[in-house]
């Protein structure tokens, strides 16, 4: 990954990536915090294709920029009367000790590590191993995967169907 | 200059704090699950990075597992999102420090 094209995708992606994660925590309005969260989810997604890795990259704008993201703001339309402020609790100083910390600490060992790294260049297409790959070797989590999100749909339905429509109660 | 494993570690590590922040430090419950999807989003460009980088018999299982990923975390936002909704018919707000019933 030496050609200037690459180094200079990957140091606008990173940029877009970090600083939207930092204006997730610093607007103070709920809906421009989504905003710069799917900013973020994108950033994450360009850096999968600087990886070569086009399936993730593309299920990470379909799932992440595209579902949770409209989930988010469904959940935050849907309770109108809570607050907006995207405030923080008492807890502030304490969390950002924490989260400097655990960042520091990852930061120092990925920094520090030897890893073993691999002189080949990136993947050609992966989506065609992905499939090959969910449907051999792992097909048994692939299957649990399913259930669970079966599991997950009709546990969702249940929970915020409107009371007594059902006849319970 | 080249960009290497250590570059995207780092990104990695920068997005986990700023989810683990979100996580811990804000009121509104979105906020909170905002912070949980920036975590596995670190977590996701760290398996992918070492997929790519990394010595390994078989380099794509990062990406498996991410897919994995991706799937269980969609599921757990659907419940989560779920539960903030039913959490605000009954007690018309979601600030994590008001839902305090089972505090003594």
């Amino acid at each position: 990954m030496d050609d200037t094209g690459t180094v200079a995708a990957f140091w606008i992606l990173a940029t877009i990536t970090v600083g939207s994660a930092l204006m997730v925590v610093a607007v103070r309005n709920l809906i421009h915090a989504v905003v710069f969260l799917i900013l973020s989810f994108l950033g994450v997604a360009g850096l999968y294709v600087t990886l070569s890795a086009d399936f993730v990259a593309v299920a990470q704008v379909l799932i992440y920029a595209g579902a949770v993201s409209v989930l988010i703001l469904f959940a935050i339309v849907l309770t109108p009367r809570a607050g907006r402020d995207n405030a923080e609790t008492f807890l502030r100083l304490p969390a950002l000790l924490l989260a400097v910390l655990v960042g520091f600490t990852i930061g120092f060992i990925s920094l520090d590590t030897d890893w073993a790294i691999a002189g080949r260049g990136g993947f050609e297409e992966t989506a065609s191993a992905i499939g090959e790959a969910l449907l051999s070797k792992y097909v048994l989590p692939f299957e649990m995967a399913s259930v669970l999100l079966l599991v997950a749909m009709v546990g969702a339905i249940l929970l915020v169907r409107p009371e007594g429509s059902a006849g319970e109660e | 200059m080249s960009v290497g494993l250590e570059h995207y570690l780092v990104v990695g590590a920068i997005l986990f704090a700023t989810g683990l922040y979100l996580a811990l430090a804000k009121r509104n419950f979105v906020g909170v699950l905002m912070g949980i999807e920036l975590m596995f989003n670190a977590v996701n460009l760290t398996f992918v990075a070492f997929s790519r980088f990394v010595e390994s018999a078989a380099p794509l299982s990062g990406h498996v597992f991410v897919v994995f990923v991706i799937t269980v975390a969609a599921a757990e936002a659907a419940v989560a999102l779920a539960l903030a909704v039913l959490v605000y018919r009954t007690r018309e707000t979601i600030d994590v420090d008001r839902i305090d019933l089972l505090k003594w």
